[in-house]
């Protein structure tokens, strides 16, 4: 009897999985199908692309009726996407790596710049990109030493692997293991800037976007952190944002949207939300 | 009248093959709900040590060497978790040193003291601050306590172990005081009433004769809040500052193993998100040891 309800036990088992996963791919199938009429395209990665994507996608719902569906995981995470075939476009942040270079193909939507931001009290308001990395790899851990005033430097970046951290760390140049130690690692933009307004001992760095008073920002070797002057190749800390695709994923919706970035209208919002346009 | 007879019998026959059947179903369909827990936890457990354990097997990496390094710098291949290790063990002691007693007290004062009135308002206020979501206390502790630090001890930054340390405190709270107010509240009155009777003082007959003898129920107390201080990552990661040096005082920033895995795991890929599992793992093999001490524990009450 017992060998009988085993048996018995595990047929429903079977059965209750083979209807699960009977859902799961009949799932799958729905949002491929959706996404291949031109109903929804899905976009994830970078929080630093993510607030531009965002104001485009809803310029562009104006427009057309596309429903874009935007999540904002990190650059790394994004690219990992658009290889997956989870997401159809993945935002990075930062430059691509060789391996992801060959599965992928990259269209820069706009130009940001990474500020250099400090405590609103803070008297030092210039900084060469030497002095940057005398900075963050603990060199320098005092104010005074930039005529500031006598007190202790607290730094505060991003995580390891974030697309903000990679681009921030190859212009100024220092690596990872040559942060300061001590430093407070903050996730995201915005986590920065609030850590940075509450500490007047605080030093981060953010996007151009995320700019506003409650943060004093460096001018960097005497040029100020202006879009006219990333354009212009005088601000140094600035890098590309990318949307990427895998060959042949790139659905007609996915294109139309890439366009619209791309044309007059899209750039003119990407100025609007403090991007750098890529003309 | 025949008839109707065996169609009444029938009746009575049918209905009571389809309640025989109807509970035969249940049984099974509750025995699936509950193989269905089990089999998730079989799931996660097998997915977070099949993808910890990758790169020990397969990439050559030093298990011995990801728990004593010092340095936790995945963009250049070095993983090592010990400052987390070490900061998980502190901020949790700590915790337990502030959480303990004043749980500890809060739930004596409940069962043995407190007016029905003055219970009637406190229970449910304890309860209430189980219920708020940890974010919150994160929040909470990021907008009060780090500026509080920071402006009356001084300090250059208030994201601290002693910031973490007063928010597991207070996050543990809840389920220090139900645990151990029910194990009080289950100390028969005759224990009580012989011991006043003797003449001991009301304060006396609580901590000589009620407290032991809650005491198992009052240890489970104690290991439950214990695992949720060490499982907290939410409110931790607001307050904690996440550097990555192994603490030497009470105002270093810290980063335990909860809020390395959550703060990184969006933007890792490859070896980097393996070693991030891998970290779940030793914190997973620190709530089982509390498990099992939880077991233990729970065993001798039963005794």
């Amino acid at each position: 009897m017992s060998i009988i309800k085993i048996v018995k036990f595990g047929l429903l088992t079977l059965s209750v999985l083979a209807v699960l996963s009977a859902c799961t791919t009949d799932d799958k199938n729905n949002s491929q199908a959706s996404s291949s009429n031109g109903d929804t395209i899905a976009i994830s990665g970078s929080t630093s692309v993510g607030p531009l994507a965002e104001k485009l996608a809803h310029k562009y719902g104006e427009q057309e009726n596309t429903n874009i569906e935007i999540n904002q995981i990190g650059s790394s995470a994004g690219i990992t996407n658009a290889i997956s075939g989870v997401s159809e476009i993945g935002m990075s942040s930062r430059d691509l790596k060789e391996e992801e270079k060959a599965q992928l193909n990259e269209v820069v939507i706009a130009y940001d710049g990474i500020v250099v931001a400090t405590h609103p009290t803070n008297k030092v308001k210039d900084l060469t990109l030497e002095q940057v990395k005398q900075i963050f790899t603990g060199e320098v851990t005092n104010w005074k030493e930039f005529g500031g005033d006598d007190m202790e430097i607290v730094v505060v970046s991003r995580e390891d692997g974030s697309g903000s951290r990679d681009a921030f760390q190859e212009i100024v140049d220092y690596s990872s293991g040559d942060l300061i130690k001590n430093a407070i690692i903050a996730s995201g933009n915005g986590n920065i800037k609030t850590t940075v307004a509450n500490n007047k001992h605080a030093v981060g760095f953010i996007s151009f976007e995320y700019i506003d008073d409650s943060i004093s920002t460096i001018d960097i070797n005497g040029v100020e952190a202006t879009a006219d002057n990333v354009l212009e190749q005088k601000y140094k800390l600035s890098r590309p944002f990318l949307f990427v695709h895998k060959d042949g994923q790139l659905s007609q919706a996915g294109q139309k949207f890439i366009d619209f970035i791309l044309s007059e209208d899209g750039q003119a919002i990407a100025k609007e939300a403090g991007a750098i346009p890529i003309k | 009248m025949s008839i109707p007879t065996t169609n009444h019998t029938e009746k009575i026959g049918n209905a009571n093959k389809r309640k025989y059947l109807l509970e035969k179903v249940s049984s099974k369909v509750f025995l699936i709900c509950a193989l269905l827990s089990v089999f998730t936890l079989l799931l996660i457990i097998g997915f977070v040590f099949y993808k910890g354990a990758h790169p020990f097997v397969a990439g050559g990496y030093s298990f011995v060497d990801f728990l004593l390094g010092t340095d936790w710098v995945p963009s250049e291949d070095k993983f090592g978790i010990l400052p987390m290790i070490i900061a998980s063990i502190y901020a949790t002691i700590g915790a337990l040193i502030i959480g303990v007693p004043i749980g500890l007290f809060t739930a004596i004062f409940l069962a043995e003291i407190a007016s029905k009135r003055a219970a009637k308002i406190i229970s449910p206020a304890i309860q209430l601050l189980a219920g708020i979501p940890s974010v919150l206390y994160g929040v909470f502790g990021l907008a009060i306590i780090v500026p509080f630090l920071q402006n009356t001890l001084g300090l250059v930054k208030g994201q601290s172990l002693i910031a973490v340390i007063l928010v597991l405190a207070i996050m543990m709270l809840p389920t220090i005081v139900t645990v151990a107010e029910t194990a009080i509240r289950a100390v028969p009155k005759t224990y009580r009433e012989g011991s006043l009777a003797l003449g001991v003082s009301q304060i006396g007959t609580i901590f000589r004769v009620v407290v032991p003898a809650a005491k198992s129920g009052i240890l489970t107390a104690i290991v439950l809040g214990l695992g949720r201080a060490i499982g907290e990552t939410m409110a931790v990661i607001l307050v904690a500052g996440n550097s990555l040096i192994v603490p030497t005082s009470l105002t270093d920033s810290i980063r335990p193993l909860t809020t390395n895995i959550a703060l990184e795991m969006g933007y890792a890929a490859g070896t980097h998100q393996e070693m991030l599992f891998a970290t779940g793992i030793v914190l997973f093999s620190f709530i089982l040891i509390l498990n099992f001490v939880l077991a233990r524990i729970s065993a001798k009450g039963g005794n």
